[in-house]
């Protein structure tokens, strides 16, 4: 690693996203602007409009049509790049599912933003959970510096033939996007030895006439679902591989569920983006009064990686699944339903508990996290663990 | 395709369910879609030609004689040649 690259800049995140963007040399950026993603697309068209990077932005009418626009590009074998939130993800939805049957690596930051109504701009995962099960490569990150290492790996991971599918990155909007923190930016070099050219398996082109998008009548549908949910799963690998090779570049290792002080701890939590961080704070001092207590967090959301997180959780007695977003008429938050899913067959398993915290920008701080380990432990010890609880709601 | 949907295997299929090759709606008969089927009357045919050029699936062939038939692996019945026809020579007549 070269001094270059050790050299930290404050910047907000927002921009050093685009710079990724950028240093990933895209060919194609379509975008509609949307709070709180909008500073990466804005600055994205100031580096087109400048030159510094020589890419077509394509400014559109509406997220469904940023999303038809990426679809186009991408099948032409263009290194394609978008972002969006909530309302916006809302109207994209539709092609969202396109674009990933049709095997197409763009790569999209969510800027996650809670849905309206009542009208919010503020941060929770209600959006991504919307299209969770779209097919598409998620992963979660908890800070600038994650962000800005996860988009060269997204089109890394997006683009391999193995691979060949879109991949959405999800950061904590304003949480992480507008925050200025010390981000330490990737050499060209590194840039080249991670990230090869995007060769994609099949392209649209005049001399080789093809169809995408085909019509697909009863008797080859359920062929197809079944070949993409092949296809989405035998990712892993290739995820992990590009991880590790991430970690030879930069030197910072990710995986698909990581742990904090997690191996010994008979109480986890288990956390998706930003909170992570401030679990740990909590987790430092609960420490310190003798409690063990630990984290898991989730990067990878999908696939779901079933047997890291079996292995992340055998030991806990206690999980605590703090969920970002609602699930109306159901019985919990959305990372809750999975995980016990998850863990539903496994012989020795923790009890899951559920809290939703966090909606729309409301502050989940180190105290909170006393709390619920609190609150917690008193529905175990009266068997109310399955009732899940939205935390800090009056009334 | 270079079989019928119904024999494809999961494992078979591109990715992202690419047609690799061109022109292969030909090999989708849509023909058994329809209830009635065009017969010409050559007896008051002008050879006009308007039921080929009307008809919305290129289902009107013409014959060597220079009239005109329907191609049934692709006609789909819905009677705008017969609608069309200046001579009232097209009849549509139920079945396939």
């Amino acid at each position: 690693m070269t001094e270059q690259a050790r050299k930290k800049e404050g910047i907000e995140v927002s921009l050093a996203v685009s710079e990724a963007v950028k240093q990933c040399d895209a060919d194609v950026i379509s975008a509609y602007p949307i709070t709180p993603q909008t500073h990466i697309v804005e600055h994205l068209s100031e580096l087109v409009a400048s030159g510094e990077l020589d890419a077509e932005f394509i400014p559109v009418e509406s997220e469904h049509t940023a999303m038809s626009v990426c679809a186009g590009s991408s099948a032409a074998g263009a290194r394609t790049f978008t972002a969006t939130a909530s309302q916006g993800l809302a109207l994209m939805a539709e092609i969202v599912y396109c674009v990933s049957a049709m095997r197409l690596p763009i790569v999209m930051v969510v800027s996650n933003r809670s849905l309206n109504a009542p009208l919010s701009i503020w941060n929770d995962h209600g959006d991504v959970m919307m299209v969770r099960d779209s097919g598409w490569v998620q992963v979660f990150v908890e800070n600038g510096q994650e962000a800005y290492d996860h988009i060269f790996w997204s089109f890394r991971v997006g683009e391999d033939p193995k691979v060949s599918h879109p991949v959405m990155l999800n950061m904590d909007g304003f949480i992480v996007t507008h925050t200025i923190e010390p981000i330490e930016f990737w050499t060209d070099d590194m840039v080249k030895k991670f990230l090869p050219p995007f060769k994609p398996i099949h392209t649209l082109h005049p001399d080789h006439p093809l169809t995408m998008g085909a019509y697909g009548p009863p008797e080859i549908y359920t062929e197809c679902k079944m070949a993409q949910e092949h296809a989405l799963m035998a990712t892993v690998p290739t995820i992990e591989k590009a991880w590790d090779e991430l970690y030879e570049v930069c030197g910072r290792r990710y995986s698909p569920v990581e742990k904090y002080k997690a191996d010994d701890a008979k109480i986890l939590f288990l956390t998706m983006g930003s909170i992570g961080e401030t679990a740990t704070l909590a987790i430092d001092e609960m420490r310190e009064t003798g409690q063990e207590v630990g984290l898991v967090s989730l990067r990878l959301w999908r696939p779901f990686p079933f047997e890291h997180f079996k292995a992340a959780v055998k030991n806990a007695e206690t999980l605590i699944v703090v969920d970002r977003a609602m699930v109306f008429g159901g019985v919990g938050g959305p990372v809750a339903l999975e995980v016990k899913s998850a863990l539903y067959s496994e012989k020795k398993r923790p009890k899951v508990v559920n809290f939703i915290a966090g909606l729309a920008g409301r502050d989940v701080q180190p105290d909170d996290f006393w709390q619920m380990v609190e609150r917690a432990k008193s529905k175990v010890a009266n068997g109310k663990e399955d009732e899940f609880e939205i935390y800090g709601v009056r009334g | 395709m270079t079989k019928p949907g119904d024999q494809w295997k999961w494992q078979e299929l591109e990715p992202g369910f690419v047609v690799t090759g061109p022109g292969s709606a030909a090999e989708y008969k849509t023909g058994d879609w329809k209830s009635s089927h065009p017969e010409w009357n050559e007896a008051v045919c002008v050879k006009c030609g308007l039921c080929y050029s009307y008809c919305p699936d290129m289902a009107v062939k013409q014959k060597d004689t220079g009239y005109f038939a329907g191609d049934n692996n692709y006609c789909k019945g819905c009677g705008i040649c017969s609608q069309e026809c200046p001579t009232s020579a097209i009849k549509m007549v139920e079945g396939k």
